[in-house]
């Protein structure tokens, strides 16, 4: 179980020198988690959780199952108060503003903290092209030139030579893979600040689990990324920090290259070592 | 005994054998006995009909006198469609958006649960009832029978339908969807309509059809609410002819003419139910 850990590491290692050259000392804090709490109905999911999101990095969460690590980003842009019952408390900083402040619009910051979900959702009722402009037509977003937008955005998830030649057929005509790819383009194509990814490979294969990883380096260049992830491996590819909770508690949080060979705590130790979870 | 126990694996029992060839028999028997009245009520109206459709039927109204040949429905066709287009004007809306209350936001409080089993009740209420009821709230307050009145008692019809279908419609719409619309900065309601709404488009449409469907040939709501006109009306405080009333008067008339023009009637009338649930179908498998 540690070798293959030890590999892909070493991989990111590697191929990864954007991080080392920016160096955590110098980047800034985008957004910044405090005491958040989050419940489903009266159950307590998230204990109060403090952690900070570095920016134009990419922010790895890890955990066993029920852990709060979902939990936790869909409180980041406000989408866990959309299921009945959900509530949050706390603080959540997005530029040095509370997006949990009186007054704050939670569609307001939806926009600009996207997100990308487990099962691919591409609109059924929208082509291809309109899946990409989606966020734009429905905020009534003006752009000058759609056709360069939607060819941009799809080159920048890397879907632009597959579907070029149909754009207009349905967004739910396409495979998994590339329906993931372009919800990720749907999401990017309002250009947020920061994108949340709630397991965006656990419902695709290998190959198409590659492109994605592919594309959160890219992309995490120039946006902010959390991505939550139950592969930890995956985590320790494309991520520059990694945060490990447990029973909805953050335990561990550090430079991804520590946390998976110079754990500090027990139980961050036992899990990335496969001795739970 | 291994030996044994394999063959017993591989070969069917007879009396499992013949058990399966009479249920499956059964089966089938049933199926046919089921469809011999569909068959049988289509043969008839279509035989009986046929020939007495003319394009006076479609031109005369029904007030030329029995004794005379050449009658027709038109009085009947054109109220037949305004009483079911005021149906359809206040049935759809109100029960649509209370399809959209009861599945996005009222989901399962109190309130949402009552309306949700007052509607499922309502639809098991006899049209006779809510023809009675029309018939207080309306006529008897207007003192005269009218076109509104008669639609007014189809929408209440419609209401039930309309609204739980196009509730199970919405439910369909799986939550990821909406998520993906709020994730992107869409309000709420924006979220409902453009998304949610356009996904199950489809499948309410299809619910709506069937409702229309279903009042196009209810009689009984219709007897003393729009009572009928021997004369082409388009006044919605006039009584009007309606197909289904004007069948059930010509059907029971001691004249061949007039038992013919509802024979003529009762075939127009099926055709276009007909119609309606051919393109409830075709609209729904487009959307596969």
């Amino acid at each position: 179980m540690s070798l293959p850990m030890r590999e892909s590491v070493r991989v990111k290692r590697d191929t990864n020198k954007t991080s080392a050259e920016k160096g955590p000392e110098a980047a800034s804090i985008k957004m910044n988690a405090e005491g958040l709490k989050a419940w489903f109905g009266s159950s307590l999911a998230l204990k109060g959780v403090s952690l900070p999101i570095v920016d134009k990095q990419v922010t790895a969460i890890i955990g066993p199952s029920g852990c709060g690590k979902s939990t936790f980003v869909r409180c980041l842009n406000r989408m866990h108060e959309v299921v009945p019952g959900a509530r949050a408390e706390g603080t959540v900083m997005l530029d040095g503003a509370d997006i949990y402040g009186p007054g704050t619009d939670p569609v307001l910051v939806r926009r600009r903290v996207g997100m990308v979900f487990q099962k691919p959702n591409p609109f059924p009722t929208m082509s291809i092209r309109d899946n990409v402009l989606a966020g734009m037509k429905l905020n009534r977003v003006a752009v000058t030139d759609r056709d360069a937008l939607v060819e941009q955005t799809l080159r920048q998830v890397a879907l632009w030579d597959e579907v070029k030649d149909v754009l207009a057929r349905s967004g739910t005509s396409l495979s998994g893979g590339q329906q993931q790819r372009l919800c990720i383009a749907r999401a990017l194509a309002l250009e947020p600040e920061v994108l949340l990814m709630d397991e965006p490979c656990s419902a695709l294969d290998p190959i198409a689990t590659a492109r994605i990883e592919e594309l959160i380096h890219e992309i995490g260049k120039r946006v902010t990324i959390v991505i939550v992830t139950h592969n930890m491996q995956q985590a320790a590819r494309v991520s520059d920090h990694t945060a490990f909770f447990y029973m909805g508690e953050l335990v561990e949080y550090a430079p991804t290259d520590q946390l998976f060979t110079q754990p500090s705590n027990s139980r961050t130790e036992d899990y990335i070592t496969g001795r739970f979870g | 005994m291994s030996i044994a126990l394999a063959k017993q694996a591989t070969s069917i029992e007879p009396r499992r054998r013949i058990t399966d060839v009479v249920m499956r028999g059964l089966c089938v028997a049933a199926t046919v006995i089921a469809l011999i009245p569909l068959v049988a009520v289509l043969y008839y109206v279509a035989s009986k009909g046929v020939g007495a459709i003319s394009w006076e039927f479609f031109t005369h109204d029904s007030s030329t006198p029995p004794s005379e040949p050449g009658g027709g429905m038109s009085n009947a066709i054109v109220g037949s469609l305004m009483v079911v287009g005021l149906a359809c004007a206040m049935g759809i809306p109100v029960g649509v958006l209370t399809g959209v209350y009861l599945s996005e936001l009222g989901r399962d409080s109190m309130f949402a649960r009552t309306v949700r089993f007052t509607a499922d009740a309502m639809s098991g209420i006899p049209s006779i009832v809510i023809g009675v009821f029309t018939y207080t709230l309306i006529v008897l307050h207007q003192r005269h029978f009218s076109a509104l009145a008669g639609g007014v008692a189809l929408a209440i019809i419609m209401l039930p339908t309309v609204t739980r279908t196009t509730e199970e419609m919405l439910k369909l719409v799986p939550d990821s969807l909406r998520e993906a619309a709020l994730a992107l900065g869409v309000p709420r309601w924006k979220a409902i309509v453009t998304i949610v709404l356009r996904t199950a488009a489809p499948g309410i449409a299809t619910g709506v059809m069937l409702a229309i469907a279903r009042v196009a040939g209810e009689t009984a709501p219709l007897i003393f609410t729009a009572f009928g006109n021997p004369h082409v009306s388009t006044s919605l405080n006039q009584p009007v002819g309606t197909m289904p009333v004007l069948i059930f008067e010509d059907a029971k008339s001691p004249y061949d003419e007039l038992n013919r023009q509802a024979a003529a009637g009762a075939l127009v009338l099926v055709a276009f139910i007909l119609l309606l649930n051919i393109t409830a179908r075709l609209v729904v498998r487009r959307k596969k």
